[in-house]
């Protein structure tokens, strides 16, 4: 077992207890809500996963969890693949 | 702190786009230059800490509660341009999958969280380590720091970015922004401080990784 998938176990760990988080507004929204310009938002033209709660489960917490877990793994899949694309190629140039 | 559509005005919009995507684009540059192997699993473990993490927003005073950016974490770890793209890739995802933050505001989210939190909280944690020693204890100093201007900064970017948009006067949004984030950033730091002495004890080794 290498090193990151610890680290990896980890971060799914830290998503399946998502349903623990605060559910009041953040900085941003709480400021826009007492200083009234809330009203100015406008929801998404799409919703794929909204507010991290995967569409048609309808036990809640179960819906963030897995909305939390997918995202977990998706992100960790693009970000790997991502950096083994732009990473340096040459040490592996000299050597030929 | 991810902005919806609807707060900033087009001018805005335009401009943080333009600056995040040349920024991104320098990123992938620096990256393609030092970036080695070694990097890559810690790169793709940071930014799925960072998903996850951001996920649990915690209470802070008054009914508002506050969540970890990240940023400065990052670049501590990885340089500011990795953590430039990690944060890029994390608020790309966050936005098109999750609907966390405005497909028009992306740019401007990308500017404050990626950009602006990732060089503020690395640069700050240099300057804490010069002061403090680049020792344990200066590097634990330095992350909490970081991470706490971090958030400040990022905050007080986005309050310029309402202001000159006409959301808000920036005589009312700069002391809200600033003052609720200067509460969000100590959880940033407390977080943040955990995080790396959790590499520290586990993983040193990492620290001697080349910056990007």
């Amino acid at each position: 077992m290498k090193w990151w998938h610890f680290a990896l176990t980890i971060c799914l760990l830290v998503s399946v207890i998502s349903p623990l988080a605060s559910s009041s507004p953040d900085g941003l929204e709480k400021v826009a809500e007492n200083h009234g310009f809330l009203g100015l938002a406008q929801s998404a033209p799409f919703e794929v996963i909204a507010d991290y709660v995967f569409p048609g489960i309808e036990n809640e917490a179960a819906a963030t969890i897995l909305a939390g877990l997918l995202g977990t793994l998706l992100i960790f899949g693009a970000v790997y693949g991502i950096g083994w694309l732009v990473k340096s190629r040459r040490s592996e140039n000299a050597r030929q | 702190m991810h902005i919806p559509d609807g707060f900033l005005n087009v001018a805005t919009l335009a401009t943080t786009y333009a600056v995040s995507a040349g920024g991104i684009g320098y990123a992938v540059k620096e990256a393609n230059k030092k970036l080695k192997e070694k990097h890559v699993p810690l790169m793709g473990v940071m930014a799925a800490f960072i998903f996850a993490a951001q996920m649990l927003n915690f209470p802070i005073v008054g009914g508002t509660s506050g969540h970890l950016i990240g940023a400065a974490m990052a670049a501590i770890l990885l340089g500011p341009w990795a953590s430039v793209l990690i944060m890029s890739c994390v608020l790309i995802a966050q936005c098109l999958i999750f609907q966390d933050g405005g497909l028009l505001a992306l740019g401007a989210n990308i500017f404050n969280m990626g950009i602006v939190a990732s060089f503020s909280g690395y640069f700050l944690y240099r300057l804490s380590t010069s002061v403090f020693g680049d020792n344990k204890k200066g590097r634990l100093i330095g992350g909490f720091i970081g991470a706490w201007a971090s958030v400040l900064l990022a905050s007080i970017v986005c309050a310029i970015e309402l202001a000159v948009s006409g959301a808000s006067p920036w005589t009312v949004t700069l002391p809200a922004m600033a003052g609720i984030h200067a509460l969000i950033g100590i959880g940033e730091g407390l977080i943040t401080g955990v995080a790396l002495s959790v590499v520290l004890v586990t993983r040193a080794d990492l620290w001697q990784l080349q910056k990007i």
